[in-house]
């Protein structure tokens, strides 16, 4: 008898919208709040881990057709990046700085620069938990 | 009586019911003779008392701390899509892998069905 799951199967076309929204909202909160790279990370990777879990992993492959080990390199290189970019400015390695800007839609808004830092850390820990998950998961 | 202390009022009940449901369903949990009634009372139960208890949660910090968190609401909508799945889905992984029904109950229309198409 052929396994039928269609209930798994649409909770997590409506649920893996929430989760990832919600892991993006955390990244942003992780300034003043609660939050940050590394938990925004972990949420967006167990979506795609639920993504994996309801379909099977060459569906998520075509869906998905990204390699991460390449993100863990391209979050490495935006962490070593914004830390150089110091540099630029005659500051120490890693030094970071903030100001206050005012977008037309969005109003004024405090960026950071630790939140270049912030996406490094976000696309490694996303790259190292599902190049886990994949390698363990296949059959081969 | 003040809009505050109504409202505290409110939201001590619907948290009280909340726990006293949570409550509930952990005697069932220990009281219940299978897996399937198990499930019943664990998933229904349960998932209503998280609901209130988040719910007076929202009013207390919306009405008292005049602070409206969004996340709470995401949080009510999640648990009310996300736990009776994951009930459904222990009691089917539970009746594939064999567990008997309670001895008392009388109908099981899966049980035919699996036979007449054989395998698994």
């Amino acid at each position: 008898m052929k396994t039928n799951d269609v209930i798994l199967q649409t909770m997590t076309n409506v649920v893996l919208f929430i989760v990832l929204i919600f892991s993006i909202f955390i990244f942003f909160n992780g300034h003043h709040e609660p939050g940050g790279g590394f938990i925004g990370g972990l949420m967006t990777s167990s979506a795609l881990v639920l993504l994996l879990l309801s379909y099977d992993l060459e569906t998520v492959k075509k869906v998905l057709p990204i390699d991460f080990k390449i993100v863990t390199a391209i979050g490495l290189l935006v962490a070593v990046g914004t830390g150089m970019g110091s540099f630029l400015f005659d500051a120490p390695f890693l030094s970071q700085t903030y100001d206050y800007f005012t977008f037309p839609v969005l109003g004024e808004l405090e960026l950071a620069t630790a939140l270049l830092f912030d996406i490094g850390v976000y696309l490694v820990v996303i790259g190292i938990t599902l190049t886990i998950i994949q390698t363990i998961g296949e059959d081969k | 009586m003040s809009v505050n202390e109504i409202s505290s009022w409110i939201v001590g009940i619907i948290v009280l019911i909340g726990a006293i449901l949570s409550l509930v369903s952990a005697v069932g949990l220990v009281r219940l003779p299978d897996i399937y009634t198990r499930s019943h009372a664990a998933t229904k139960a349960a998932t209503l008392s998280v609901m209130l208890v988040l719910l007076g949660t929202f009013l207390f910090f919306a009405v008292i701390e005049d602070l409206v968190s969004a996340r709470i609401l995401l949080g009510i909508v999640f648990v009310f899509i996300t736990a009776p799945v994951g009930g459904h889905l222990i009691s089917r992984a539970a009746y594939h892998s064999g567990v008997s029904l309670w001895d008392r109950s009388t109908q099981d229309q899966l049980h035919a069905k699996k036979k007449k198409h054989g395998s698994s």
